[in-house]
């Protein structure tokens, strides 16, 4: 009777998955959607040149990879969050009430936000207090606080094109939003003087706030998707500009223009010297409990941060990560499995 | 009605003269018919264009997925390099890395240029190296050490060649944007096409895609589909052994031996309900129970299997309880009128009368199951899996990927070549989808009977 061997089955499902504790034998990595790329590469070669299976890497954005780690000690819980931002206190008073007491923090390197149109638009050279300028509710015009009405850039800038302004920046979920915000924002805003009279009309708190409120006419778009629906939204609409990961345009120098930052041009040697203003550390951050118990990862981590992998000749830097000039510094906390210390 | 019997007192309605000559209302009626078959055809000839639209981009985008630029060349494995101890120890020859191999490779490419009398003139060795995929020297490698025989011998072996490279050739790359391209240069193009005159290079089918598991964004054109077939596969198992019983069962309860009240009331409001619920929902519960309650692993096929079926059962409830609901009560009369006992006229009459409606419904709800993606976010099934699962029972337990998981991951990266594999797995999928399409509906011309 087929009926009877299929509830037979059944029965044997469900009792399989009554055992299920069983040993997990991969690295399990989530977080950052910035660091993923640099994170399956290596996962790749690792894979490839030992023993352990490859790891399984998984996206989801920074926080929601710190939330997974800090859920608990134990094999159905992640070991390794990907994070483009530095970890916060909140995560680590949830990752203590959870259990998990030592995290390794680990720098892998630097990643440049760049600015980019259409490829056959006209060139750009932005300051922080253009963007400004260009995209805050409210601006100093003539010593006054006023509502932003600049339609064009050349309204922002004499020495720009009359290109009319349409922004994709990244939605508020993305760890590169957090950087737009203090690198680009609030150094326009207090560069512009806008600060100042945010504050004295506001109130420091206020004031400071409203650096970062962004005008709602239209002409800033949020891109809660990745970098590819930024491009397809530029590819659509010619007069855009769009913020990326410079990974991501170096990928895409056909179709992508790159404007300058206070006159630097991106790449990873600017920003490996600190020229280029617009940049960020990346992180992941590893749960010590676990080394020792998951096969393989204590050599993960080290081949991660290995010349090989990640010093300025290795495929991640071939990929766009700028790489740590204390990479070295880095290698012997990993070795010596040092855990972070409080946040300063 | 009444315009047949209330000829009179209307100004436009004459009484008819001619049969042969219509009247202005016949005329307007006419008329109006005709443009009511107009609107259902318009209807249609607009659905047809949306699939032709859609089938061209998905084809023209992801047809060239399943062809591959390959390098053909024969390739020196010097033992000197890849068995420093000469011993053949498999341990000894594991040290060396696939960086090793690299070289093994472009030393391999050098000589095979400079056999065939190609000027590799202004270009650097890294240049001419970058001809080929990274993923070349981890392939061989893998041939080394399963075969380890092969060391001090030359070789002739296949090469996946370098996205751009393979782009090229497909049209998506163009001199024009090469020389805006950071990754690729004129000079490497066109090293490429004097490779492909001397025969080292061509497109050919590549397996690859189909049977091989993800790549990182490195190499695109080592990036396949195994791993995500195999774990759709295994969902797709779990969804059938699990869905297909319960819902049968309760469907046979309901439809034959629950009673009529206030509860099974309830129960079928119930199950119609959760038909339509968003799938998403059902991921948030897989999350929550079997993950987070349960203590089943991440990115699992069990659990993508045990939240699917969750989403499927409702579809195959309803579908069957159609089913045994068609089956006429004379049937069921006559088998209990001969003495058969209740189970009996069921399992022996009832079921196998339904059982091809049955298929049918299971059958679609399976490969809507296969489509889903929402649900499957939420329980880490969008991750980078290279590794392939076991075979099943353990194999559920291990990390997997699934079918419309990797196009969405394969449109959210960065290199171009991705576009091409996210249609590729579109077409992949499709194909699937219309095989099971298919089988419902053969099952059902083949067994259904009217009555």
């Amino acid at each position: 009777m087929t009926l009877m061997k299929l509830t037979a089955s059944t029965l044997a499902i469900a009792a399989v998955s009554a055992t299920a504790a069983m040993a997990r034998d991969n690295i399990q990595i989530a977080g950052s959607s910035t660091v993923l790329p640099y994170a399956t590469i290596v996962a790749e070669a690792f894979g490839e040149n030992f023993d352990f299976p490859t790891p399984v890497v998984e996206g989801g954005g920074s926080g929601a990879g710190r939330k997974k780690l800090c859920e608990g000690v134990g094999e159905n819980t992640i070991d390794i969050a990907n994070s483009s931002s530095r970890i916060k206190q909140s995560d680590i008073d949830l990752c203590k009430t959870n259990g998990v007491d030592e995290i390794m923090e680990v720098r892998i390197g630097y990643d440049g936000i760049v600015f980019a149109s259409d490829i056959a638009g006209p060139d750009f050279a932005f300051t922080p207090t253009d963007w400004y300028n260009a995209l805050a509710a409210e601006v100093v015009k003539d010593g006054k606080l006023v509502p932003n009405t600049a339609k064009t850039w050349a309204d922002v800038n004499a020495s720009f094109p009359a290109q009319d302004i349409l922004a994709f920046i990244p939605g508020t979920k993305h760890g590169t939003r957090e950087v737009f915000d203090v690198k680009v924002l609030e150094a326009g805003c207090k560069a512009s003087g806008a600060e100042e009279a945010l504050v004295a009309a506001k109130g420091e708190e206020d004031g400071k706030k409203a650096c970062l409120a962004l005008r709602t006419d239209g002409l800033s778009v949020d891109i809660d998707g990745d970098y590819t629906e930024t491009l397809a939204r530029i590819a659509a609409n010619k007069n855009a500009i769009g913020v990326f990961g410079l990974s991501f345009y170096q990928n895409n120098t056909d179709k992508l223009k790159v404007a300058t930052m206070d006159g630097v041009v991106p790449s990873t040697e600017t920003i490996a010297s600190g020229d280029y203003p617009v940049s960020r550390p990346l992180f992941f951050y590893v749960k010590k409990a676990h080394i020792g118990v998951i096969p393989g990862l204590k050599e993960y981590l080290e081949f991660f941060v290995s010349d090989d992998m990640a010093g300025p000749e290795g495929p991640l830097a071939a990929y766009g990560l700028v790489s740590d000039p204390e990479l070295a510094k880095t290698q012997e906390a990993v070795a010596n499995e040092t855990p972070m210390g409080p946040l300063n | 009605m009444t315009d047949a019997t209330s000829q009179t007192g209307r100004s436009g309605a004459q009484p008819r003269k001619s049969l042969h000559v219509t009247d202005a209302r016949t005329r307007r009626r006419n008329a109006a018919e005709a443009r009511f078959r107009f609107y259902g055809a318009a209807a249609i000839a607009v659905s047809i264009l949306a699939l032709v639209i859609l089938l061209t981009s998905v084809l023209g985008n992801g047809l060239g997925a399943f062809r591959q630029t390959f390098i053909t060349m024969p390739v020196a494995l010097d033992a000197t390099v890849l068995d420093k101890s000469g011993t053949g120890d498999i341990e000894v020859m594991k040290k060396v890395t696939t960086i090793g191999y690299a070289k093994v490779i472009e030393k391999a490419l050098a000589t095979a240029l400079a056999e065939k009398g190609i000027a590799t003139d202004g270009l650097t060795a890294k240049q001419i190296s970058g001809l080929l995929s990274q993923e070349a020297a981890a392939n061989l490698r893998n041939q080394v050490l399963a075969d380890p025989a092969l060391v001090g011998q030359t070789v002739d072996v296949k090469l996946l060649a370098n996205g751009r490279v393979d782009g090229f050739f497909k049209g998506r790359v163009t001199m024009d944007s090469a020389k805006l391209d950071s990754n690729i240069s004129p000079e490497q193009l066109e090293l490429a096409l004097k490779m492909r005159e001397a025969g080292l290079m061509s497109l050919s089918f590549n397996p690859g895609f189909l049977f091989g598991g993800d790549a990182s964004e490195l190499r695109p054109e080592a990036a396949g589909l195994g791993v995500a077939i195999l774990g759709s596969a295994y969902m797709m198992l779990i969804v059938l052994v699990l869905a297909l019983p319960i819902g049968v069962a309760a469907s046979i309860y309901l439809e034959e031996f629950a009673p009529k009240n206030k509860w099974t009331d309830l129960i079928e409001v119930n199950i119609s309900n959760l038909a339509a619920v968003p799938s998403i929902v059902f991921g948030i519960l897989g999350l929550a129970i079997f993950i987070n309650f349960m203590g089943l692993p991440q990115s699992a096929p069990i659990v993508g299997g045990l939240v699917l079926t969750l989403m499927t059962l409702p579809t195959i409830i309803i579908a069957t309880r159609a089913a045994l609901k068609a089956v006429p009560p004379s049937i069921r009369d006559a088998a209990l009128g001969v003495g058969a006992s209740k189970m009996q006229a069921i399992t022996h009459h009832v079921l196998p009368l339904a059982m091809p409606g049955i298929l049918t419904g299971t059958i679609i709800g399976l490969a809507q199951a296969l489509g889903e993606t929402a649900p499957l976010l939420l329980i880490g099934m969008v991750a980078f899996v290279r590794e392939f699962p076991d075979a099943p029972p353990e194999g559920f337990f291990d990390p997997a990927s699934a079918l419309p998981v990797q196009v969405y991951n394969f449109t959210q990266r960065a290199d171009p070549a991705f576009v091409e594999r996210a249609s590729g797995a579109i077409i992949v999928l499709l194909v699937f989808l219309l095989l099971m399409n298919a089988v419902a509906i053969l099952l059902r011309r083949r067994f259904e009977r009217r009555w």
